[in-house]
């Protein structure tokens, strides 16, 4: 469990300094392995954030996946949401709806919370347990399964296999 | 021509800039001229990397990084204290 | 063949400016705080993301610095419009005329005395 958080505080570290300098040479990356290593020692026992990170590949292959359906869910949104705004009449139904997640994880509804807060269309407004309220432009249904079918459902299935 | 198109990529931001300007004065509650402050803020990342682009200087881009940072920090203090005070 | 992957850049940058302006539009036109929120944050944050996405083409050896401010877009911006949009439902801002439905608002009542209590434990 230690180790882990080592690990994964090490990466994120010595990735964001590679890229603040922006190149690859000797000098760069043996500093930024030494600080990286002295402040991941530092801090990285007590972190409990990482707790839930799998490193395994099928979590690293689901990963990607979620992340090409994310981009794609993104452009179709965004062009969507364009679209209502260019129609002089602004065709908006909004309201604020409830819906369940079945994750169990916090590092996997984060993630879920902030991938409904940047497909536009869908703003999450709160969290509390397992229940999220969603701000919707487009409110097609009340009811608590199908707004959960219709907005989470979608993100869910490939969290579901990365942190569960 | 790459400079032509990016010159007017550039002044539809600064309209877009200042469409937000108007919502930033106008907005009826704070919240809203919050919501403008964002928008504005983000908007102008893309400029000023734009603008490093225009007179070649790379150091540029680390200004948009710090004032995003800053930006981001800005707007989380603002709606923690219109939530419940700091 | 350079020449014509920077244009390609270029146009990138160009739609990003476009999706920007629209994103401010949304700011103006729609009528009240939380569809203003869905059109404004959301628009900009995909047209800063395909403008520096154009610039990394054209200017490929900048290519650390922009990737990491695309990265601190993505991860800054969701947070930023949803903490603001559950400080906006807590000062009690009006909702538009045309809103169908707002279930957070028949729980809120239970939500805030949750809070007072756990504040009064805690001090």
């Amino acid at each position: 469990m230690k180790i882990k958080n080592f690990i994964a505080l090490f990466l994120i570290l010595i990735v964001v300094w590679i890229l603040v300098n922006n190149s690859f040479s000797g000098q760069i990356i043996i500093i930024g392995f030494i600080l990286s290593a002295f402040i991941a020692l530092l801090f990285g026992t007590n972190l409990r954030i990482f707790d839930e990170l799998k490193f395994t590949p099928t979590a690293l292959g689901y990963t990607f996946i979620y992340l090409l359906v994310f981009l794609i869910e993104l452009i179709k949104s965004n062009l969507d949401v364009a679209r209502r705004v260019l129609t002089p009449s602004l065709p908006i139904n909004p309201g604020i709806v409830k819906t369940k997640t079945v994750l169990k994880s916090k590092m996997g509804r984060m993630i879920l919370a902030n991938s409904i807060t940047l497909t536009p269309g869908t703003l999450t407004v709160d969290i509390d347990g397992d229940t999220l309220y969603i701000h919707w432009i487009d409110v097609c249904c009340e009811d608590i399964d199908k707004a959960t079918n219709a907005i989470v459902k979608k993100f869910e299935k490939h969290l579901v296999k990365i942190y569960d | 021509m790459i400079n032509k198109i990016l010159f007017i990529a550039a002044i539809i931001m600064l309209l877009a800039i200042l469409l937000t300007l108007y919502r930033f004065i106008k907005g009826p509650s704070a919240a809203d001229r919050l919501v403008a402050f964002d928008v504005m803020t983000v908007s102008s990342l893309a400029l000023i990397a734009l603008i490093a682009n225009f007179s070649s200087r790379v150091i540029y881009i680390d200004v948009a990084l710090v004032y995003g940072l800053l930006s981001f920090l800005g707007v989380i203090i603002v709606s923690r204290y219109l939530e419940r005070g700091l | 063949m350079d020449s014509t992957i920077g244009i390609i850049g270029a146009i990138l940058t160009l739609s990003g400016s476009i999706f920007i302006f629209l994103g401010a539009l949304g700011l103006v036109r729609m009528p009240d705080l939380f569809n203003r929120i869905q059109a404004g944050t959301k628009a900009s944050t995909l047209g800063t993301f395909l403008s520096l996405i154009g610039l990394l083409i054209i200017t490929p050896q900048w290519w650390g610095k922009l990737i990491l401010l695309m990265i601190f877009i993505l991860i800054t911006n969701p947070v930023s419009s949803h903490i603001l949009a559950r400080a906006a439902h807590f000062i009690g801002v009006p909702l538009a005329d045309k809103t169908v439905t707002d279930k957070y608002k028949e729980e809120e009542k239970t939500f805030s005395i949750k809070d007072e209590i756990k504040n009064d434990t805690h001090d």
